[in-house]
């Protein structure tokens, strides 16, 4: 590795135009190798890179891309920090408000977030800071140098707290109580923590290890994580509460929604969180060395146009398909992915189908998914969430052979707490009600946060709600107060 | 503090069929009847799901009745006493609904006797009067009749070859004894093919019946929806709407073809593992009993 960290020589005199330039690319796999693979797709920036890519920050006066980010790390230092080729402190600044900078580097939705509000983009005229990766590359750093720190704790408070649910906002509640001194008990239904960034999010979009090495951060900072309990099954939240002084409920949207369209039953369609729980939990891909096997389809569709469609599309690539179709009612407008994951689909060669859906699938005699009869869209006037809605084109319909399909419509709550403790009040559609900026609930000492409350959203969103949520949490521990609930979290 | 899942005895019942005591405390607390577990034994190992037969509160520990079938349940049986298994995580799925009734019919088949055991305890703590209709190929494959002695009021044995009880299927001793007294809920638990065949006895009768059906699972906890079931049409989730539903409304053959959808594969890591640990050829016949 380059002496990159010694500050000499940083240009800080004259102005740097390199904000005219466009951003900074990631070396990368080469799309037809990295089919092949289930490696992760960008290298990453090297220091060089990085301090290109950091030197076209302006360092702007009122730095809205702070606003843009959930967490609001401060941006401009820690980028001016990279470009002085600081990188340690750089991960210091990104730690004080992110206690998970590998990962969000790499799944944040940026172009929504932080560099959709960059004063460079905001111009139009040029392109925004590439913050997402500069974060990512900072990170990296430091794990590279084998020594991650982990926060310094408090002295013990002797309070407890229990975490239900080890996905983003379990794990940084927890950080973030164990920080104060509080004693932290994680429990988690799978066998393994990390909810979804371990079982949905492909190895080739975040590697294994980086959440593993979060994990094993927790643990070092005297965090107790319990694997295999589901809370409301194993144990109810009200012998939770006699045991814990508080309850964080972090339970995801873990709930699949299907189509309902005849057919859909068939073997060979799998929800998105099956197929991916197979091969990236379960290491399918590694069968018959692993034992869970999964269908390796030749021909396959994937319906729906977000992160998990992609994803899901992705692996059936890296699994053996020779073609993979990805079915989505709108345009490529309206999809919500993120667009690097658009792109790099692309390249990988999925075939989008726009402006389709199935209306049913075909088996044959063994019950198995040979084909689906789909119908062709147009956009009509704009919906509720302000995209325009697809109205079916009478008449046109055309049927596709397939021998697998995915199903990536969406996630509902998971309702499993609910369900077995009803004083927890839900919206409409199963969603836990929190209050907004506290993510305290209708149960006294229960709070709750990331998708169970917000419904299938993001990273970020999530480990926000955990920040938000430890220090609600602290608060209440010191003074036990509970008052009615103020304005609440919506969707 | 006592070792997690430490597995504490192991015995043979029939062949293929053994039986495991495990310390699982929180399981053994709030388990009830009807409820499963999902176990997973290596590192690179499947999850599967497991009823949980009995279990003990007091000593913390319940009992898994287990028939080999395929690679994670023959690889169970090589699991050594005192050392902990890797992943034990339940009590998972709905609660059999118990109350007092007059009168409840069990019918179980082959491995479907484990199950069935602690729903006629239950009902038959709440006062009701319980009988058993048990069934196995022959004499040496009949497991828990002991059990379900002490768990029922009555049971009524039957074997296909006539080896020991009375010569016949379940669904024969069910004829008979539902003409005799009509039972205000049958539980039928099974290879698929006989629950569906009760069912086929019980419906002209317009009895109440309740089978336990076991697709494949994966996570056991409604996120995957691998182990979804048509029943009245309308697709349910076994691992938390069930595993019990009604008889009658379950869509029987897509089940079946469903839980078959992975033979080729399974076959395949089964003699993989039987050639790893060198058991005889003769012992690769997959799926022992599972069918019959
Ligand atoms: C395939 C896929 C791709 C995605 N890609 C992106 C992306 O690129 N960028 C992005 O920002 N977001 C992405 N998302 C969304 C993002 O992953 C989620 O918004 C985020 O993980 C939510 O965090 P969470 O902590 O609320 O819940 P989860 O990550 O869902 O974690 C919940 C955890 O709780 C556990 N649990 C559930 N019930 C119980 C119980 N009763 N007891 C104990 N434990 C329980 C679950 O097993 C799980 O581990 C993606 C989602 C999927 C599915
Ligand atoms: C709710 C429920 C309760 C069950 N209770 C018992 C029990 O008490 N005793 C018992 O012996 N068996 C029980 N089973 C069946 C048991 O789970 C399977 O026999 C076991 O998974 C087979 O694994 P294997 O690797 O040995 O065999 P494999 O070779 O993998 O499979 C053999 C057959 O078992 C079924 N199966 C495979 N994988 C799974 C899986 N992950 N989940 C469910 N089924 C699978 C399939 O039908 C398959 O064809 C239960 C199943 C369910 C769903
Ligand atoms: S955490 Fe996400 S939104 Fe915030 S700066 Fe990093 S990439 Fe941008
Ligand atoms: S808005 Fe963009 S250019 Fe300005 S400080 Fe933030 S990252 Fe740098
Ligand atoms: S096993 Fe995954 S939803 Fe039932």
């Amino acid at each position: 590795m380059s002496d990159a960290a010694t500050p000499e020589g940083t240009p800080k005199k004259k102005k740097s135009t390199l904000f005219k330039e466009p951003r900074s690319a990631m070396p990368e796999q080469d799309p037809q190798e990295r089919i092949k693979n289930f490696r992760e797709v960008p290298f990453g920036y090297t220091p060089e890179l990085a301090r290109r890519e950091a030197e076209r920050c302006i360092q702007c006066k009122k730095p809205h891309c702070i606003d843009g980010c959930p967490v609001a790390i401060d941006i401009p230092r820690f980028i001016r920090q990279i470009h002085e080729g600081d990188f340690d402190a750089a991960v210091k600044t990104i730690k004080e408000t992110n206690v998970l900078p590998a990962i969000c580097g790499r799944v944040c939705p940026q172009e929504e977030q932080c560099e959709k509000v960059c004063n460079l983009a905001d111009s139009k005229k040029y392109q925004p800071v590439a913050i997402g990766r500069l974060e990512r590359f900072a990170a990296d750093w430091e794990a590279a140098r084998g020594k991650i720190e982990p926060p310094t704790c408090a002295a013990p408070t002797g309070k407890k707290v229990a975490v239900v649910g080890a996905g983003p906002a379990g794990l940084t509640v927890a950080v973030d109580l164990a920080r104060r001194g509080h004693k932290v008990v994680v429990m988690e239904a799978l066998h393994k923590a990390g909810g979804v960034l371990v079982y949905g999010i492909p190895e080739f979009r975040l590697p294994k290890v980086i959440v593993g090495r979060e994990v094993d951060t927790l643990a070092k900072m005297g965090v107790e994580l319990r694997t295999n309990v589901v809370v409301g099954k194993s144990i109810p939240v009200d012998d939770l509460l006699q045991e814990y002084d508080a309850v964080f409920i972090g339970t995801g949207a873990g709930l699949p929604y299907f189509m309902g369209i005849p057919g859909e039953n068939l073997n060979g369609i799998y929800s998105a969180n099956e197929y991916l729980t197979r091969v990236n939990l379960m290491r399918a891909y590694n069968f018959p060395t692993d034992d869970t096997p999964v269908c390796r389809g030749r021909k396959v569709a994937v319906v729906g146009g977000g992160n998990v469609a992609m994803d899901s599309a992705r692996t059936a690539l890296r699994m053996g398909a020779d073609e993979v179709h990805l079915l989505y009612r709108r345009t490529r407008t309206e999809m919500p992915a993120r667009i690097e994951e658009v792109h790099h689909a692309e390249e990988e060669g999925v075939r989008f189908q726009f402006l389709t859906a199935p209306l049913k699938y075909v088996g044959d005699k063994e019950n198995r998914v040979c084909g689906a009869h789909c119908q062709r869209f147009e956009l009509g006037e704009p919906d509720a969430s302000g995209r325009r809605r697809p109205v079916p084109i009478k008449g046109d319909e055309f049927d596709i052979e397939l021998d697998m399909a995915v199903c990536a419509i969406g996630n509902g709550p998971n309702p499993l707490v609910p369900n077995a403790q009803p004083d927890i009040k839900t919206r409409r559609g199963g969603n836990i009600v929190a209050e907004k900026g506290t993510c305290r609930t209708s149960k006294k000492g229960v709070f709750a946060g990331g998708d169970i409350v917000l419904g299938a959203a993001t990273v970020i969103l999530a480990m926000g709600a955990g920040r938000n949520a430890a220090q609600a949490i602290d608060d209440y521990l010191k003074t036990g107060e509970w008052p009615e609930l103020g304005e609440l979290e919506v969707k | 503090m006592p070792m997690m899942n430490e597995l504490l005895e192991k015995e043979t019942l029939a062949p293929k069929v053994t039986r495991y005591v495990v310390r699982a405390p929180d399981v053994a607390r709030f388990r009830q009847a009807g409820q499963f577990v999902i176990v997973r034994i290596a590192e690179d190992g499947e999850r599967i799901p497991l009823t949980i037969a009995d279990a003990d509160r007091e000593q913390g520990t319940v009992t898994l009745v287990v028939q080999e079938v395929g690679k994670t349940t023959a690889a169970m049986t090589r699991l050594e006493v005192g050392k902990p298994i890797l992943d034990v995580v339940g009590p998972l799925g709905a609660p059999t609904h118990i109350e007092k009734l007059d009168y409840v019919l069990g019918v179980g088949g082959g491995i479907g006797i484990a199950p069935l055991h602690p729903i006629c305890q239950a009902f038959r703590a709440a006062g009701t009067h319980v009988e058993a209709i048990l069934g196995a190929r022959n004499k040496d494959l009949l497991i828990l009749e002991d059990w379900m002695r002490r768990a029922c009021d009555q049971v009524h044995v039957c074997t296909d070859d006539g080896s020991y009880g009375e010569k016949g299927f379940v669904t024969h001793v069910l004829e008979r004894l539902i003409g005799e007294r009509k039972p205000d809920l049958v539980v039928a638990i099974g290879p698929l093919i006989m629950m569906k065949m009760v069912a086929k006895v019980t419906q002209p009768h317009g009895l109440k019946t309740m089978v336990s059906l076991n697709p494949v699972m994966v996570d056991g906890t409604g996120m995957c929806g691998g182990c979804r079931v048509s029943v009245g049409g309308k697709t349910r989730f076994v691992c938390v709407d069930g595993p019990e539903f009604d008889a009658h409304q379950v869509d029987y053959d897509e089940l079946l073809s469903r839980q078959r959808f992975y033979l080729e594969q399974e076959k395949q890591a089964y003699q993989r593992y039987v050639e790893a640990v060198g058991h005889g050829p003769e012992e690769c016949r997959i799926r022992g009993g599972q069918q019959s």
